[in-house]
């Protein structure tokens, strides 16, 4: 497994030569040089998966953590210490294929939808940069990398979505992105110390005797860890930047914003499960409520957005709120015995990656053909984008849960893995899945069903109503439909891969069956979301559809501005810290603390100035002094003695 | 002949030639000359000692020498160095060649500037490979009253006022020092003020231990901008010409933190146990004030200042945690502060030259403008608010770590807020770049302006590379200061 370091190494060589040269060169090289190095990484992953897991099991029926490379890079003491190196295990080496293949139809879309864009080989240079740091974060081995990386995505993310630097939204949504996670990274990075002191390691898997002795603290420590992964992950109610990063290009919320980055914090969990399970049950459970709540709002919100990017924004932070949940209702690392929801969750991690990804490039595609991203300018599509129209259908179905499609499997069994942990978390998790399969199909309704935008625009302008001749939607090239395609196809058949057979819980072997009774309800629910939704979309706005936004005015305008989260946090920031703190203390600077230290000068200038007629150069005052001066000496001296 | 003479020979030599030089060109050729020596001196010098220490030379100073100099008062002209020293040197050239580079086209009195520019990194060598107290006290002032004159003539804005201000609070810490180090060597009943026989006597009596040092501690605090007496920081950085703000912000407040690893905590290490309390509450406050000060600031150079106020902060924070770990992050710290700050300044200072604003609110878009300068701003503050893969991230991390190695309530506290400051660094570079790098230029006259010169880009790019070099492999640097930041850790921690 050697060669497992050129899966790191090409990423980040591509980076430094399109981020040195890249202006130097023709759009097409920089293109073709960023596609051609993440294809290269991919086909490494693909070999290197088959290698892994073509070696088979061990003796315990496990397959075995590799650890090819691993050096000491930054000692910190006598026991601790940073170590940079390459990990493979299931998880690991899953993650590697998820991000590489999403990274390369990533890339191979943009070819097609950047074209022509001012600093297309800058936006090659930063996928390559994010390529690498995300790769280099699930092969981490050991906490402190994954940190390290983690900040690196952070930063890749940041470059990103800011990628249209002239856009003010851009801007701002960069910088509310790079800042939350921030946030939420202190929580992470107090985590790693408290875990690091104790434990006496960085490693994932310290020894159990280390362990039994930090145990008091663990839970503190895995929270705080929970907390940095909720923001990268985007878990309410540190979701707020996801949304507006949506203002980066849309191949970019693909790849970072719905596959691979916000699933860091699932991984993390993932990462550590372990240790959540042995030593902080408890925060799972917290986990389970956070991401069931999650799941929830991001849902409703999702109901209501008009803007169809920010549709998909909401249904990312919901559907990784399922694979939390997922995670967070595991009562053992037996998958037979309560341990289900971590297979579940990586499951649906992966299906989750191929089929929002391809959500994502399909909006992509329509956003292209009709230059803008509000549901209103849309309608009717299907015949003039059929590819699109299909593959979009398919990734609809996909996440709605309907079998054959990979997220029926994925997303059945978390729901086996909830009512097994509660009926009541059941329950709710079966009414959230069918608020998925509504607020999809709807989005799928308004897009391309309905009265078509463009049509209504060539009535008007050919009756003369109009000056302005509309734009004519046409189908996405085919670089740009190709990764639409074969991510449609993996979609098809991701379901059917025996997936607890490489990763569940405790690494052995496990089966995936299918509960009948979970199954039914969830497709029965799923198929009733899909009516209703086409009841009321798929006409365009129906009387029932103007009938219940009427009676529910209120709610939906609350769930359209998102329940004031965004207001909220804006108030803090910039109302509590930046006006009540920070203007107090830069003034209480200047003018107290500067101020006492002026004060300090000025006396002593004003002192200076009233001593200073003594030294007059008048002979007549310095007798008057001397005089003075003697007697009072005299005086003293006689009055002493 | 000891090779660290040679790091107040050359600027004597400098000096020397500088009063010769007839035209600018003949400046340049000195200048550039004599920069380039030192640094490639300092980089034979680190090469060499950490070969030493690796073939098991264990003393903890190398390159002794000591001279006899006013032997009625024991004064000596001793130096020697440890791998602390190593390291500050090294920096220091990085910074004195770089400053060169960024001050190609200072005018009037061209010849002055480079005289006093070149005391100035006089007094600083000096004062880094001497291990006599009076001589480190003496090359301290050679190194403070340059500063003066370099703010007052070539600065700008209330350049006199600043200049004023800067010498006079660094004066009155030099008053503190002098009693500190007046009471350290009569307090040891001492017959020499080098600095490690002192601390192997390590006799000095508790009470006056007590005295002596809040008033070295401050002495010296000052100049690392320990809060409440840092505001001279914001003035003179924004009046200082670009490289000797490059230069005070990031060497000269090094002194501070080196003085007072070396000399206040070193020497008088039983008050250092049971007074760091009061310092540790101030320097959590100059961490979390500085960069929270930083935040509402709208002139580049003083969110600058402040930043430095809260990264200095952090230096004097982690030498007072006392471990190990922790002492040897504030060495990483006072490296990657100094080239990061160095690299700030410049761009600052080369933004400036073209707009003639500081003023944030009046800068829009010099992303298009000047992309290479937009760019290394963009670096330096991604480098600034702790990225990995520059410096600034490890030094952090290493404090962090050291500092949560002390296991009580207290100390857990602080370092936690101290901890936040990686928040807050964040908000204020952020704000900064989004403001005056992203976004349509609006500013007429702005769109005329012309992107970096080769000077300026040669300065930017060998301050990126020394700062993403010390990010990516920092292994070498802990092998460096480990033994020497061991020894004063060993006196502070029997």
């Amino acid at each position: 497994m050697e060669f497992s370091i050129f899966i790191l190494a090409i990423p980040i060589l591509s980076f430094l030569i399109l981020g040195l040269c890249g202006m130097k060169m023709p759009h097409k090289a920089a293109g073709l040089l960023g596609t051609t190095a993440i294809a290269t990484v991919a086909i490494l992953s693909y070999i290197a998966a088959a290698i892994y897991f073509g070696a088979g099991r061990n003796d315990e029926g496990l397959f075995p953590t590799l650890i090819p490379y691993a050096l000491q890079w930054l000692p910190l003491g006598n026991t601790l210490s940073i170590e940079m190196g390459i990990m493979l295990d299931p998880i690991s080496i899953m993650m590697l294929i998820v991000i590489t293949t999403v990274s390369l139809m990533v890339h191979i879309y943009s070819l097609g939808y950047m074209k022509g864009e001012r600093g297309f080989q800058r936006y090659y240079a930063f996928l390559s940069l994010f390529t690498f740091s995300m790769l280099g974060l699930v092969v981490a081995t050991n906490i402190f990398q994954m940190y390290v990386f983690w900040e690196l995505v952070g930063v890749s993310s940041y470059l990103l979505i800011g990628f249209y630097y002239t856009k003010p939204a851009a801007i701002a949504a960069s910088k509310k992105a790079f800042i939350v996670t921030r946030f939420a990274d202190l929580f992470f990075l107090i985590g790693i110390l408290i875990y690091g002191y104790y434990t006496e390691t960085f490693s994932f898997t310290p020894t159990e005797l280390l362990l039994s002795s930090a145990a008091t603290v663990l839970p503190t420590a895995l929270g705080l860890m929970f907390i940095g992964g909720a923001g990268k992950s985007a878990m309410f109610p540190l979701h707020i930047w996801l949304p507006d990063a949506m203002e980066g290009p849309t191949p970019v919320s693909a790849l970072i914003h719905a596959a691979t980055m916000v699933v860091a914090g699932v991984y993390l969990v993932a990462r550590m499960f372990p240790l959540f399970i042995a030593y902080a049950p408890e925060v799972l459970h917290m986990i389970a409520y956070v991401g069931a709540f999650t799941a929830l709002y991001a849902a409703i919100v999702a109901c209501v957005q008009t803007d169809i990017k920010r549709v998909l924004a909401f249904s990312t932070i919901s559907q990784i709120a399922f694979m939390m949940v997922a995670l967070g209702v595991s009562l053992s690392d037996d998958p037979h015995k309560g341990g289900l929801g971590y297979m579940a969750s990586m499951f649906h991690l992966f299906t989750h990656a191929m089929f929002k990804g391809l959500l994502f490039l399909g909006a992509g595609a329509i956003i292209h053909a009709v230059h803008s991203n509000e549901k209103s300018h849309m309608g009717g599509l299907r015949k003039y984008m059929p590819v699109t129209h299909i593959t979009f259908l398919i990734a609809c179905l996909a996440i709605a849960g309907i079998p054959p499609f990979a997220g029926f499997f994925s997303k059945d069994e978390i729901l086996a893995a909830c009512y097994n942990y509660s009926p009541a978390m059941g329950i709710f998790m079966s009414f959230v899945a069918a608020l998925t399969a509504f607020y999809m199909f709807r989005l799928y309704y308004l897009i391309f069903w309905g009265k078509s935008h463009y049509e209504e625009e060539l009535a008007l302008y050919t009756a003369g109503k109009t000056t302005h001749e509309p734009h004519k939607p046409h189908e996405a090239p085919a670089t740009m439909t190709t990764p639409l395609i074969i991510l449609a196809i993996i979609t098809c058949v991701a379901g059917f891969i025996p997936f607890g057979k490489f990763i569940s819980s405790n690494g052995h072997a496990y089966d995936i069956h299918i509960d009948a009774a979970v199954a039914t309800t969830s497709i029965l629910l799923a198929v009733a979301g899909i009516v209703i939704a086409t009841i009321m979309y798929a006409k365009g706005d129906s009387k029932i559809t103007q009938a219940i936004n009427s009676s529910m005015k209120n709610i939906i305008n609350a769930a359209y501005h998102r329940f004031y989260m965004d207001e909220l946090w804006l108030f803090v920031t910039k109302k509590i810290i930046f006006n009540c703190i920070s203007r107090p203390i830069a003034w209480f600077d200047r003018h107290i603390i500067d101020g006492a230290m002026d004060m300090l000068a000025i006396v002593t200038q004003k002192l200076g100035n009233y001593v200073r007629p003594m030294q007059s150069g008048n002979v007549q005052s310095y007798s008057v002094w001397f005089l003075g001066g003697a007697l009072i000496i005299i005086l003293t001296l006689i009055y002493f003695a | 002949m000891n090779i660290l003479n040679l790091f107040v020979l050359i600027p004597l030599v400098m000096l020397f030639a500088l009063w010769l030089c007839r035209n600018i060109k003949q400046i340049r050729t000195v200048m550039v000359a004599g920069s380039t020596l030192l640094l490639a001196l300092s980089v034979y010098l680190t090469i060499d000692f950490i070969a030493l220490r690796s073939a098991g030379v264990t003393a903890p100073q190398l390159y002794c020498n000591s001279w006899s100099w006013f032997p009625s008062l024991n004064i000596c002209y001793s130096i020697g160095v440890d791998g602390i020293s190593v390291a500050m040197l090294l920096l220091s050239s990085i910074i004195v060649f770089t400053g060169t580079f960024a001050s190609w086209n200072i005018k009037p009195q061209t010849k002055e500037f480079f005289l006093w520019y070149v005391l100035l990194s006089l007094g600083v060598y000096g004062f880094f490979i001497t291990t006599d107290m009076f001589a480190m006290f003496m090359f301290y002032e050679t190194a403070l009253i340059p500063m003066y004159l370099l703010i007052g003539v070539w600065g700008s804005g209330k350049k006199e006022y600043s200049a004023m201000k800067l010498t006079l609070m660094l004066m009155g810490g030099s008053a503190f020092l002098l009693m500190g180090i007046l009471g350290i060597y009569y307090g040891s009943g001492a017959t020499t003020m080098n600095i490690h026989e002192i601390a192997q006597l390590n006799n000095i009596p508790t009470d006056i231990q007590y005295i002596f040092f809040p008033l070295t501690f401050i002495g010296f605090g000052v100049l690392g901008a320990l809060f409440p007496f840092h505001t001279w920081s914001p003035d003179g950085h924004a009046s200082a010409p670009t490289s000797v703000s490059m230069l005070h912000a990031g060497v000269l407040m090094k002194l501070g933190g080196y003085g007072c690893f070396r000399i206040a905590m070193y020497l008088l290490p039983q008050a250092a146990n049971d007074l760091a309390w009061i310092f540790i509450i101030l320097t959590t406050i100059s961490v979390v004030y500085g960069a929270l000060s930083a935040i509402s600031q709208t002139d580049l150079k003083y969110i600058n200042a402040y930043s430095s106020v809260s990264h200095c902060g952090l230096v004097l924070f982690a030498i007072l945690m006392m471990t190990q770990t922790s002492c040897t992050g504030a060495i990483l710290q006072m490296l990657s502060h100094g080239l990061m700050t160095a690299l700030f300044f410049a761009l600052i200072g080369m933004i400036y030259g073209r707009t003639h604003t500081r003023d944030i609110r009046q800068m829009q878009g010099l992303m298009k403008i000047m992309p290479f300068l937009a760019v290394g701003y963009v670096i330096a503050g991604l480098a600034n608010l702790g990225l990995p893969g520059f410096s600034g991230f490890i030094a952090e991390m290493t404090i962090f770590v050291g500092a949560f190695m002390v296991d009580d309530t207290f100390h857990r506290a602080v370092t936690i807020i101290a901890c936040t400051s990686i928040v807050i660094t964040a908000v204020y570079i952020l704000r900064v770049v989004g403001k005056i790098l992203y976004g349509e230029p609006t500013n007429e006259e702005h769109k005329k302006l012309s992107d970096a010169t080769w000077d300026e880009r040669f300065t930017v790019i060998c301050l990126v590379i020394c700062v993403a070099g010390l990010g990516i492999a920092p292994m070498w640097v802990s092998d460096l200061i480990n033994s020497g930041v061991g020894d004063i850790i060993t006196n502070l921690r029997p």
